[in-house]
């Protein structure tokens, strides 16, 4: 009570105001990167300004007429939905087996999975066998090498450890097995982890562009941040679309480079505020137990 | 009372005996089905590539296949370390990862200290939800973001030096300036996410003490300095040894994403060296010979880290 009730001295009006102000400057230079590439993307160039001067659309509509802007989105939307949605079920289950201490050789399973997490072939290997398996220029390429990731396995099965035992008893005198127990009780309890375990993933499928670039070389089935990656990086003229002629004036490549990378970055922007929450959750119960 | 305690374990480890292996299999049936999916993925994708290592003592040709192809035992490593251009990418490797860490290492734990001064619940969730962003946002995407945000014709940080009346720098194309980049853009991206485990253990203190602190009359900064951070200390020293664990991992997306040929003398780190010696030069001996000597020096960090977290509180990560 004795500190509800402490009236602000002079020195922490002082404090709060800086640190305020601080805090303010931080994430001013966090926003205005993205800010700056708005205003690219409207025409505006070689400026500092809060503002635009100009607002022309024309880039964005040389996007939008880029077919490969498209199939990339389609793309990156399969991989993400197919990705997400297997990882979690296969992430979820080994994780529930694994919680249960009657399992047998529980040790020796668990460390064959954790061992994963600080030893891998390597590039080279990893990429002889993925040709082997002939999933070279296939979309499996993209969603069964990181179909689970020890990490979030481990992560998964602290939080189902942590479940009372009592809760299960109950459908276990009812004669229900292991599986039916999992989907009926575990799963209802368990949403805020399944969530979290499900947004990085998606996160992790949306962002990601390296195994699509060693395994995938058919332009049109490549994903959304690898069609980017050409565009805005190699600055691969093969892959860019322009309506109307880039030397009249009218918008340039930088304008077209920066619309390319707004229109692929929208999404994440746009659903990030409402499930942010849930991206914080599993570093609380990761850090908690290790 | 120990004794009979030890009977009843030799009894029960006896009965536990009498139930066969494959019997005990059968019994958990339902959770063996459940964990065999990821036993496959696991045992193909995760140790399939681990026998192609042998490459690395081979030289491999396409003709002959891993197999085949002839064994030259440590002519690989030889070579290697007989390259300047090794020596050099192992030195960038390490220098960045250093800086890396004396500049992002200390910025979430201040951000964290500062963030839990604010009293207005509002706007603290209001600054974590915008610093927790570009941990979301793509090395791609990013690496177009600041190839134009640090271009020396448009980009604003050159369009007020230029306004000063100073030259423009390149910074992506500097030799100078590339290593400063890519701490800062790191530093950019990671301090706001990398603050949730220490606000984590902020949130954990116990109020008693800072009660106890008021009475003593003690300050904003004072309670700062001798509570929280002392109180924290357990929490910084894991991520520390775990960062220095870590430090042959490059972050392989953001080098390859800004880097160009003109900073490879001072950029080009052990992933991306892999990656062009491996599947643009062809060299699959070779490349995989760095993939081993990396993994092998980053196994050998994880395990040491590990030792030591256990041994300074108990808490390691397995």
């Amino acid at each position: 009570m004795a500190s509800l009730l402490k009236r602000r001295t002079k020195g922490d009006v002082i404090f709060d105001t800086i640190n305020g102000i601080f805090m303010i400057l931080l994430c001013f230079s966090t926003l205005y990167p993205f800010l700056f590439l708005l205003f690219q993307s409207f025409g505006n160039s070689a400026t500092i300004s809060l503002l635009p001067t100009t607002f022309k659309i024309t880039a964005y509509i040389s996007v939008i007429k880029n077919s490969y802007v498209w199939s990339g989105f389609v793309n990156t939307i399969m991989r993400t939905v197919v990705g997400t949605v297997l990882s979690v079920i296969v992430t979820m289950c080994a994780a529930y087996a694994l919680s249960k201490r009657t399992f047998p050789n529980r040790g020796f399973w668990t460390g064959l999975i954790v061992f994963t997490m600080f030893f891998s072939g390597g590039l080279i290997p990893s990429y002889l066998l993925m040709r082997s398996l002939g999933l070279y220029n296939s979309f499996w390429s993209m969603i069964l090498p990181s179909l689970c990731s020890a990490y979030n396995l481990t992560i998964m099965r602290n939080f189902f450890m942590g479940i009372p035992g009592e809760l299960e008893e109950s459908a276990k005198i009812d004669g229900a097995n292991d599986i039916k127990i999992m989907f009926q009780i575990i799963v209802p309890v368990s949403l805020p982890i399944i969530a979290t375990i499900g947004l990085w993933n998606a996160v992790g499928h949306w962002n990601a562009w390296f195994d699509c670039m060693i395994y995938i070389t058919e332009a049109r089935k490549q994903v959304l941040q690898l069609i980017l990656r050409r565009i805005v990086i190699e600055g691969t003229s093969q892959y860019m679309s322009f309506t109307g002629n880039l030397d009249d004036g009218t918008y340039t490549t930088e304008a077209v480079k920066a619309a390319t990378t707004m229109v692929a970055t929208l999404p994440i922007l746009a659903v990030y505020p409402f499930v942010q929450k849930y991206f914080v959750k599993g570093v609380m119960i990761g850090s908690l137990k290790g | 009372m120990n004794k009979i305690n030890s009977a009843e374990k030799t009894r029960i480890k006896a009965q536990k005996k009498k139930v066969g292996f494959f019997q005990n299999y059968w019994r958990n049936r339902y959770l063996v089905l459940l964990l065999l999916p990821a036993v496959v993925y696991f045992l193909i994708f995760c140790y399939g590539p681990m026998p192609g290592i042998i490459m690395a003592f081979k030289n491999y040709s396409f003709r002959l296949g891993i197999l085949k192809s002839p064994w030259i035992g440590f002519a690989n490593f030889k070579l290697l370390f007989s390259m300047k251009s090794f020596g050099e990418v192992f030195g960038n490797t390490l220098i960045i990862s250093l800086y890396k860490i004396l500049a992002g290492f200390p910025a979430p734990i201040i951000f964290a200290l500062l963030l839990n001064e604010v009293r207005q619940e509002r706007f603290k969730k209001t600054i974590q939800t915008i610093s927790y962003l570009p941990h979301f946002v793509s090395w791609v995407v990013l690496g177009g973001l600041f190839m134009q945000f640090l271009s020396p014709s448009t980009g604003p940080i050159n369009v007020v030096l230029k306004s000063l009346g100073l030259d423009p720098v390149f910074f992506l194309g500097d030799v100078n300036w590339f290593r400063s980049v890519l701490v800062s853009t790191a530093v950019w991206k990671g301090f706001g996410w990398g603050s949730i485990v220490y606000l984590a253990s902020i949130s954990s203190i116990s109020p008693t003490l800072y009660e106890a602190a008021d009475m003593d009359g003690a300050g904003r900064f004072s309670k700062m300095w001798n509570i929280t951070l002392p109180e924290m200390i357990p929490v910084i020293t894991i991520m520390l040894i775990f960062s220095v664990g870590g430090i042959v991992g490059d972050d392989f997306d953001q080098i390859f994403n800004l880097y160009n040929e003109a900073v490879y003398s001072v950029g080009d780190v052990l992933g991306t060296y892999i990656y062009r010696m491996g599947l643009i030069d062809m060299k699959y001996s070779l490349s995989t010979a760095v993939g081993l000597f990396r993994n092998v020096i980053s196994f050998a960090l994880v395990i040491f880290a590990n030792m030591v977290a256990k041994r300074i509180n108990e808490y390691g990560i397995w």
